[in-house]
């Protein structure tokens, strides 16, 4: 058993709090000028307000530095209270207000289609056979706005592995759990629920194509996605599927529940990419939750030098 | 008494400005406090636009005048919200990079509509004045109605900014075309005396 309530926990095990607030550095930079005066009061936070938690969960876990970046944490607060989910609103803040509503427990995952092995997996089953690592990633919304973000779980590929998709498998599709008794998004055919989104099988293998049960230390917090969800961090934020009940692996490409919505708008691939804009605003920039200035968008979020090779000799305008 | 009126009014039409301001000081404004800061003084600007196209109708309900001496103020109060708006946009999103701001103005229409509106409310705001009432004669009245078309302008941005939910940009289109629609019907109602809307709206009011 991987998840244990804190008081079974031995202190040694848990990463400490100071870890994370030694990486908080106060932002000297933007505050300088004049522009930046303005901000300055609002953005020299206290080291405190790094990770104030709520007290969830802990989970046990090693660090993947390989995949972590240095930057500076999203605050916890920000990263669990500024959420698209739209399953629990479609403001940023009503998933934080309405979450807690969802009851994550139990929970397990159908895994269907072209597979060896399908079946529906308890989660603690999944989770017990995993090394769960913290891994530090950039996060790049559509909307122009990122985190950097202390995710804990395991690589997708892990999981794949496992269940044995069969040579017809090209494509891994997700769903989101369907609950509008609990979720009172779904009451309101904002998108078209549940919520699906999918990856290239080549996409989905890769190392950085994770499944994170927790953030900071702690379990997920509902708004955030629990208790299981991905994390694509090359591809912007919506492709990255909250709290998921289904696997499925198809031969043909699925839908993603954005581009039925708006298919000129929101492509199957959405790669992160600074020079494709979205129709309606340039993605050249982003504000990093925090930040007072902007920062320019990396390609494939700055993840470039691990994935350009899965999309070489494709137009990315087209494949947008 | 129309004078302690007015001087509430414009207390009043102040107070959304200062919360946002105080809020953004206090650090209330959320995790993205300047996407706050730009949200919030565009849908004041388009409430205000509301507001002040409702104070004709509310002449005609009332039958009487006093609603239309608000009406410069709360217009200029939209002109207010909407240099705002643009405010926060030129400087927390584009940081006064001129070139950017005009690349962004020509490739993307919701930029474009959006500096559209503001630009016709400019003359507007400048031709608020009783001096340049008088100067303007007829055609100001021609002029001041080009606020039909910002409203229309106004709500097409509204709309391009949503994703997917469109609950409020629809229900601020209802209300506008709900002033519309009573401004048409009345106009009908002056030139042929057919439809009593006037009438059944007056005996509603005065039974």
């Amino acid at each position: 058993m991987l998840i244990k309530k804190a008081e079974q926990i031995k202190p040694s095990e848990i990463t400490p709090k100071e870890i994370y607030q030694q990486r908080r550095h106060f932002l000297k930079t933007s505050v300088n000028t004049g522009l930046g005066l303005a901000a300055s009061g609002l953005l020299a936070t206290r080291a405190a307000d790094v990770f104030a938690g709520y007290g969830l969960k802990t989970l046990n876990h090693v660090k993947n530095s390989q995949y972590s970046l240095d930057d500076e944490l999203t605050k916890y607060k920000d990263v669990t209270t500024y959420n698209n989910f739209y399953e629990f609103g479609a403001s940023k803040s009503s998933p934080a207000a309405t979450a807690h509503k969802l009851n994550a427990e139990p929970w397990s995952i159908k895994v269907e289609g072209h597979v060896e092995n399908p079946a529906s997996y308890h989660l603690e089953d999944i989770i017990t056979e995993q090394t769960l690592e913290e891994r530090i990633y950039r996060l790049r919304c559509v909307e122009r706005w990122s985190m950097v973000v202390p995710w804990l779980g395991f690589p997708l590929a892990e999981l794949i592995k496992k269940v044995k998709p069969t040579s017809q498998a090209k494509f891994v599709e997700f769903t989101t759990l369907y609950r509008p008794e609990e979720m009172q998004g779904q009451r309101r055919g904002v998108l078209a629920w549940p919520y699906v989104e999918g990856l290239r099988m080549d996409e989905a293998m890769h190392p950085l194509a994770f499944l994170a049960v927790g953030l900071y230390g702690e379990v997920l917090p509902n708004q955030n996605g629990a208790p299981i969800r991905l994390v694509v961090p090359w591809k912007y934020g919506f492709k990255s599927i909250k709290s998921i009940v289904k696997i499925r692996f198809t031969a043909q490409q699925p839908v993603s529940s954005w581009t039925r919505s708006a298919p000129h708008e929101y492509g199957f691939y959405s790669n992160v990419n600074p020079d494709v804009d979205h129709p309606r605003w340039s993605q050249r920039r982003e504000r990093r939750i925090g930040e007072f200035f902007k920062r320019k968008t990396l390609m494939f979020n700055g993840y470039a030098e691990d994935v350009a090779h899965l999309y070489k000799n494709m137009d990315l305008k087209k494949y947008f | 008494m129309m004078r302690f009126y007015k001087v509430s009014v414009f207390i009043l039409s102040l107070v959304p400005v200062s919360l946002l301001l105080y809020n953004f000081y206090t650090d209330e404004l959320g995790a993205n406090p300047f996407e706050t800061l730009t949200r919030q003084s565009g849908e004041w600007t388009l409430r205000f636009l509301l507001i002040t196209l409702s104070l004709t109708p509310l002449k005609i309900l009332l039958t009487k005048s006093w609603p239309l001496k608000f009406r410069r103020m709360l217009g200029l109060f939209t002109f207010f919200y909407a240099s705002l708006h643009l405010l926060t946009y030129i400087w927390f999103d584009q940081f006064f990079d001129w070139n950017e701001i005009w690349v962004d103005i020509i490739k993307h229409p919701f930029i474009t509509i959006g500096m559209l509106s503001w630009l016709i409310l400019l003359p507007l705001a400048i031709t608020s004045t009783r001096g340049m009432k008088k100067r303007l004669g007829r055609r100001w009245k021609k002029l001041h109605q080009a606020v039909y078309v910002i409203g229309v302008l106004v709500l097409i941005h509204y709309f391009m900014l949503v994703k997917a939910d469109y609950w409020w940009p629809v229900l601020y289109s209802l209300i506008f075309i709900g002033l519309m629609v009573f401004r048409v019907l009345y106009i009908r109602q002056r030139l042929t005396g057919r439809f009593g809307l006037k009438m059944l709206l007056r005996q509603g009011v005065k039974p």
